[in-house]
C-alpha cells in the first residue's frame, strides 16, 4: 500500500465527511459530500479495485450530487437544527 | 439528545474500529477469502465464462441472484420517489414567462386563456430561472452525444475493462440530467417522456429476471446462461459470456430511467412544469 498517497487522501476523507455533517449551508455539504465521495473513490483507485471506483464515482460523486443540489433547490438552504 | 446520539456513534465507531484488528491483513494471501473462493474465480474465470474481467464475471454470472435484486432495489428507490412525490392532478402555474428569441424581450402572461398554441417566435421559459446561457446551452449540446456514446461503450466494454449496466447506466442517465440542467426540464422530457420512463425502468429488471426465467424453462438452473447456448447458437461456454451482457444491457436500461425518474421527480417537486 502507497502511504504517502493514502495518509492525505484519509485525512480529506475525516475532514470532508465531518464538514458535511456541521456545516449549516446545505448546499455546501451537499458539495463537501462529493468531495467526499470523489477521495473515497481515489482510495478505491488506489486499493486496486477499479470497479468500486468506477461506480463511486459516476454514482456518488456524480448522480448523488445533482439529487442532493435538486433536493435543497426545492426545499430549504438552511439547515435547522 | 444530540449528546446521546454523539455518544452512541462514537461508541460503535469505536468497537468497529477495536474489530477490525482481527482482520486479516490488507492483500493477505492466507487468509480465509483468497484460499477457498478467490482461486477458483481467478483461475477458472475464463476458462468457464470466456470473460477477460474477473469482477463482471462475479458481478452477473457468479454472484447474478445478488446483483438481479440490486436492480430491482434501485427500481424500488424510483418507484418510492414517484409514489411521495409526484402530483397527480397537473396544477398549471400562475403565470407564464416567454422570451422572444429574436429580441430578447420577455413576456409575462397572466391569463393563461389566451395563450396560443403555436409561437414559433416566442420560447417558454422557468419563472425561477431565466437568463439566456448561449455558452451552457452549446457545449452541453456539443458534450451529451459524447458522453452517450461513452455511456454505451462503457456497458458494452463492461466483458474486458472496468463498467458494466450500472455505471453505463447512471452516465446514460446523466447525460439527459445534463440535458434537462442546461436546457429545462421539458425539452428533456421531450426527449425521453416521462411514461417511457417508467415502462424502460421496468423492462430492465424484466430483461434481467427474464433472462433467468429462460434458462430455468430451457432446464437449466435460474440464471445458468449456458442454457441459452441452444437459442444463440453458440457453444456453452460463450452463451455465458452473452448471457452477461443481456442482463447487463438490462441493468443499463432500469439503472438509466431509475437516475431520470428520481431527478425529475425531485426537481420538480412532482409537477414535471419547471425544473432545476
Amino acid at each position: 500500500m502507497t502511504w504517502q498517497l493514502d495518509i492525505p487522501i484519509l485525512t480529506l476523507v475525516v475532514v470532508c465527511a465531518i464538514g458535511a455533517i456541521t456545516v449549516k449551508d446545505l448546499l455546501g455539504s451537499a458539495i463537501l459530500f462529493g468531495a467526499y465521495s470523489f477521495m473515497m473513490c481515489l482510495l478505491w483507485a488506489i486499493m486496486g479495485a477499479v470497479d468500486v471506483a468506477f461506480t463511486e464515482a459516476s454514482v456518488g460523486a456524480g448522480v448523488s450530487t445533482v439529487f442532493f443540489v435538486a433536493a435543497v433547490f426545492r426545499t430549504t438552504r438552511r439547515t435547522k437544527d | 439528545m444530540k449528546i446521546l446520539g454523539l455518544i452512541i456513534a462514537v461508541l460503535t465507531g469505536t468497537l468497529l474500529i477495536y474489530t477490525t484488528s482481527d482482520f486479516p491483513s490488507w492483500g493477505d494471501p492466507s487468509s480465509p477469502a483468497s484460499t477457498h473462493l478467490s482461486p477458483h474465480y481467478i483461475e477458472k474465470t475464463l476458462e468457464e465464462t470466456s470473460v477477460p474481467n474477473i469482477v463482471t464475471a462475479v458481478l452477473a454470472d457468479y454472484r447474478g441472484y445478488d446483483t438481479m435484486f440490486e436492480t430491482t432495489v434501485i427500481f424500488g428507490a424510483g418507484v418510492a420517489c414517484f409514489f411521495l412525490l409526484r402530483v397527480p392532478r397537473r396544477k398549471e402555474p400562475v403565470e407564464r414567462l416567454y422570451r422572444h428569441t429574436l429580441t430578447g424581450m420577455t413576456l409575462r402572461i397572466k391569463d393563461l386563456d389566451e395563450v396560443p398554441e403555436n409561437l414559433d417566435e416566442f420560447e417558454r421559459i422557468d419563472t425561477l430561472w431565466a437568463p439566456y446561457d448561449l455558452i451552457i446551452k452549446t457545449v452541453c449540446r456539443l458534450l451529451i452525444p459524447f458522453i452517450q456514446l461513452f455511456a454505451l461503450y462503457v456497458i458494452a466494454h463492461g466483458h474486458h475493462s472496468p463498467g458494466g449496466g450500472f455505471q453505463g447506466g447512471v452516465i446514460l442517465g446523466a447525460s439527459f440530467i445534463l440535458l434537462a440542467v442546461s436546457y429545462d426540464l421539458r425539452t428533456a422530457k421531450e426527449r425521453l417522456r416521462e411514461k417511457l420512463g417508467g415502462i424502460l425502468c421496468a423492462v430492465g429488471v424484466l430483461i434481467y429476471a427474464g433472462t433467468g426465467a429462460l434458462c430455468l424453462l430451457l432446464g437449466l438452473n435460474f440464471l445458468d446462461y449456458s442454457a441459452l447456448a441452444s437459442i444463440l447458437h453458440v457453444d456453452p461456454i460463450t452463451a455465458r459470456s452473452h448471457g452477461i451482457l443481456i442482463v447487463e444491457i438490462g441493468v443499463g436500461l432500469a439503472v438509466m430511467a431509475t437516475m431520470i425518474w428520481i431527478y425529475d421527480n425531485i426537481s420538480s417537486e412532482g409537477k414535471y412544469e419547471e425544473g432545476l
